[in-house]
């Protein structure tokens, strides 16, 4: 009992010693702590624990956030202003060449016979697509840039009703259009395999400038581009929009942050290359756009855009003419 | 009129999540938002501190720079408030945002997040009279109209948080680190105001 006493005795001794508003000395509590500037120079950003269930409230401090703003802000605009002032200087180039090359026109008027060139299944697909994509391009440049757009125009109550509205709609479309890119991957990859004569095919300038028609198969040299343009970028396009369309079901707000970067760039250079290909489809050359409306070619045209195509689809039907 | 800031002393938050629960009450917010949080680092670990987080009402805001439809605005006090009639859920805020302040009332797999909620500096929102209940089941309530500070800092147990004037919490904060020795830092300031304070 008394040896208890004492060691009490003992420790109470230094705190008596001590006076109440003397500054504490020996122990600095901040010597261990954990330090701000430390944390985001070592990690880039701040994390702990939480106690609640949103796991990804854990992150305290991302400066992250302000990049990705400044991508918002700076790059997107910028790049889309391109993307819409660079194809209007485009379409005003094509208007030029237009008028001086003409129209890629058919030789000798066409030959009134016909053959198919793609079937029903082909053209639901490449519309099913083409279809889509015009709604995902327009609600996502709408969401880009329409802010400095269109909002001015139809002020903001207005704006964000057709702004909510193309979030569904660019959410929802996503499918068909993913659907779309998958079928046209696999009906038409066989026909779309680079080889030496796309090569030749360029060098003669596709038959575009000069009045040469380069030999191709189904697919010439321009069209395979489109269509790896199509596939492998809209297969990304598909990869990244949908981890946004599940925020955080598999990455984090870094990963978040770099699919949504990915997902807009790529978006434009993407829009670029369409524009081009609705062009030479359309109004650029004579006869094109009959391969997707009826699906039905004049055998003339074909004969002088897919010499191989035409050769194989006649050794084929001749063969099951022979047997 | 005063820029109104958040400063939250690593160094007195004992993470009881009193601001946490003081703030759920005070707006009514849903199960599931958490418009303040506390977020301990280096759990368990000598060093350890604990740090209240929230909406920091940031300079020059991310959230307002990236969001698509215009949403948000900064008010007189420098409080960034945004009005949930033209907000369309599209979560751009929440990847910009530095502190994770942003919330939505779902998980927001198919863009379904809903509108976004966030801290108002207990200052209501932009629809609706001050203090009417139109705008308290909106936005939560507004207590800077009835001339109150946001009540996780008024019931914050050891005066860890403070809320008000940037210049005199930070004055009261060097007042502390001064006297005591030592501080962690003002978490979050350099981040959200490109300034911070220094003692």
């Amino acid at each position: 009992m008394i040896r208890i006493l004492l060691v009490l005795a003992m420790m109470m001794a230094p705190a008596m010693a001590q006076r109440p508003d003397a500054p504490v000395t020996g122990f600095n509590p901040t010597t261990a702590s954990v330090n701000e500037a430390q944390l985001l120079d070592a990690l880039k950003q701040v994390n702990g624990r939480v106690s609640i269930p949103d796991k990804k409230s854990a992150v305290l401090i991302q400066p992250e956030g302000k990049n990705w703003r400044d991508f918002q802000r700076g790059v997107v605009p910028w790049l889309a202003g391109l993307l819409v002032l660079g194809t209007l200087a485009a379409l005003a180039a094509l208007a030029v060449f237009y008028v001086v090359r003409g129209r890629v026109m058919m030789e000798g008027g066409g030959s009134g016979e016909t053959i198919t060139r793609f079937g029903g299944f082909e053209r639901f697909m490449h519309w099913l697509t083409a279809g889509s994509w015009l709604v995902l391009a327009l609600s996502g440049l709408n969401l880009a840039v329409g802010k400095h757009v269109l909002l001015p125009l139809i002020g903001e109550s207005a704006f964000s009703t057709l702004t909510a509205l193309g979030k569904i709609a660019h959410n929802y479309i996503a499918f068909p259009f993913t659907t779309g890119i998958v079928l046209m991957f696999l009906v038409w990859v066989r026909h779309n395999i680079p080889n030496a004569m796309d090569i030749s095919w360029f060098r003669q300038g596709g038959g575009l400038i000069g009045s040469a028609h380069p030999p191709a198969g189904k697919f010439n040299g321009g069209q395979k581009a489109i269509f790896w343009i199509v596939v492998l970028g809209g297969g990304v396009m598909a990869a990244s929009g949908f981890l946004l369309l599940f925020p955080f079901s598999v990455t984090d707000i870094a990963g978040m942050q770099t699919g949504q970067m990915v997902h807009g760039v790529l978006a434009l250079l993407m829009i670029a290359a369409m524009l081009s290909h609705i062009y030479i489809g359309s109004v650029g050359m004579e006869g094109a756009f009959a391969a997707m409306g009826t699906g039905e070619v004049d055998l003339q045209w074909a004969k002088a855009h897919h010499s191989l195509w035409v050769e194989e689809v006649e050794a084929k039907t001749k063969g099951v003419a022979a047997e | 009129m005063a820029r109104v800031k958040f400063l939250c002393d690593a160094d007195r938050c004992i993470n009881c999540n009193a601001c946490v629960t003081a703030c759920k009450n005070a707006n009514e917010v849903p199960w599931g938002i958490n418009r303040r949080r506390v977020v301990t680092i280096n759990d368990g670990k000598p060093g350890e501190r604990s740090v209240s987080m929230a909406c920091m009402h940031c300079t020059d805001a991310p959230c307002a720079a990236v969001c698509p439809v215009d949403c948000f605005f900064t008010t007189a006090d420098g409080v960034v408030l945004h009005s949930k009639d033209l907000c369309i859920g599209c979560g751009y805020c929440f990847y910009a945002c530095p502190f994770g302040a942003p919330q939505y009332p779902r998980v927001g797999n198919f863009g379904t997040r809903g509108k976004m909620d966030k801290c108002t500096f207990c200052s209501g929102g932009p629809e609706g009279e001050d203090g009417s209940a139109a705008e308290f089941a909106k936005y939560g309530s507004n207590r800077m109209a009835e001339g109150k500070l946001p009540l996780c800092a008024e019931m914050c147990s050891t005066k860890s948080l403070l809320a008000g004037d940037g210049e005199i919490i930070a004055q009261i904060y060097r007042e502390r680190v001064q006297k005591r020795g030592y501080g962690s830092g003002a978490w979050g300031w350099k981040t959200a105001y490109k300034e911070t304070v220094t003692v």
